[in-house]
């Protein structure tokens, strides 16, 4: 998938990714030479197949999670399936140098068990990258668009 | 439309339109080197297995994966290095078959642990990972699901290939559903056409069902190994494994009776 300025007739470049909500996924681009800027917008179920191919538009900086896409998108799994207690990450705030705030921690309770190691790791895998100490709503919430998320 | 009729009249443009492949600035989100290095973590997973063979039928109800748990079996106590993919995600049962059902995937840094089975099998279904009772549901939009759902299935046997820390192995056994979609997609994942073990009951029905299997493989490029006919020896009549052994110019590697000892699963073991 490429947008090309018909009237520039040049390759419009990716800009950001967005998540305005309804299960739209909003992917922004930009020519670089006129710079005007279009939007490709999905429908829910062209989100869900993006999703389902396990590509990130926009691409991603973070290395795959083992069954990334198994753990984000099966809804009936179990609980404890996943034993992420082994994982350097996954252990106690500490041990990772980034901490969690108090809301971050709620939200990344409500996580379903069944992918709720694997969110944990991303999200501390992207403070780590980005220098960030300490894990917030708003943290998660970049992190989610950035690295194309929509299912977390 | 008339002339003066007050619509705004425009003059059609030309555009020009370049191709997909003539558009070649840096693309941020490069889908199809995503996709590309996908099928690359599959490779570099299997490297260390020297063979993959596809158990399947055409038909439902035969016995493959309780065929692909025996075989396994026999094959680890005869000191080969063996794994299991339950490649059945709607209907697994490797798991119960080879007493690893209540065993915890261990996650590590880039892949996740196998069970390890009985006679130390190395494992992983889908058995594992769900909720007692429940089938196999995914997230996202109920309306139109039949867009995707098959694309998901697909991202779970890659997966299944390439996330799984399956080491060195002599053979990994792939039990498929029944069909031949998911073998379909099989064969493109993997470096190499997997070969193919098959499994029919004597039945007439069973051995239509199974040719077309069969025949598929074949124009697809994969190796048969030879036919296995289970619940032989009992109420089911026919011929099934002996014509199809003939159509195809394979060995019948073994006939399984309805209560097999270990006896059989080794005598079919040592055939492969």
């Amino acid at each position: 998938m490429k947008f090309l300025c018909v009237e520039c007739d040049r390759q419009m470049q990716f800009e950001e990714r967005q998540l305005p909500g309804d299960g739209t996924l909003a992917a922004a681009f930009r020519c670089p030479s006129c710079g005007r800027a279009v939007a490709l917008l999905t429908n829910p179920m062209e989100t869900q197949l993006v999703s389902s191919l396990g590509v990130k538009i926009g691409g991603t900086t973070l290395p795959p999670q083992p069954l990334e896409t198994v753990r984000a998108m099966v809804a009936t799994g179990k609980a404890d399936a996943f034993d992420d207690g082994a994982r350097p990450d996954a252990g106690p705030a500490r041990a990772t140098g980034v901490t969690w705030s108090l809301a971050a921690q709620e939200r990344l309770a409500r996580v379903p068990g069944f992918v709720r190691g694997m969110v944990k790791k991303i999200y501390v895998d992207y403070a780590k990258d980005r220098g960030i100490g300490e894990i917030t709503p708003v943290m998660m919430d970049t992190a989610r668009r950035e690295l194309g998320l929509e299912e977390m | 439309m008339a002339e003066g009729d007050g619509a705004t009249h425009l003059s059609p443009v030309s555009l020009h339109i370049r191709t997909y492949h003539q558009l070649t600035e840096p693309d941020r989100s490069a889908l199809p080197e995503q996709i590309a290095t996908q099928r690359r973590r599959v490779a570099e997973r299997l490297a260390a297995v020297r063979r993959v063979v596809a158990v399947m039928s055409g038909k439902g109800g035969v016995g493959k994966s309780f065929v692909t748990a025996g075989l396994a079996r026999a094959l680890a106590r005869r000191g080969r290095a063996t794994g299991v993919l339950d490649a059945d995600f709607n209907g697994p049962t490797a798991a119960r078959l080879l007493e690893a059902r209540e065993a915890r995937v261990r996650v590590g840094e880039d892949a996740v642990v196998p069970a390890v089975g009985a006679d130390g099998v190395r494992l992983i279904s889908m058995d594992q990972l769900l909720e007692d009772g429940q089938p196999l549901g995914f997230r996202g939009p109920a309306a139109d699901s039949f867009v995707w759902r098959g694309t998901l299935e697909a991202a779970t046997l890659r997966e299944f290939l390439a996330d799984v820390a399956w080491g060195a192995l002599d053979q990994l056994l792939v039990d498929l559903p029944p069909g031949m979609q998911r073998f379909a997609e099989l064969i493109e994942l993997v470096p190499h056409a997997p070969a193919v073990l098959t499994v029919t009951i004597p039945t007439v029905e069973s051995r239509d069902a199974v040719r077309r299997a069969m025949r598929d493989a074949v124009e697809r490029g994969a190796p048969l190994l030879g036919v296995v006919e289970n619940m032989a020896g009992g109420p089911l009549t026919g011929s099934a494994a002996a014509d199809l052994s003939a159509e195809f110019a394979v060995p019948v590697l073994a006939r399984i009776p309805w209560h097999p000892g270990a006896e059989v699963w080794e005598r079919l073991a040592e055939r492969l």
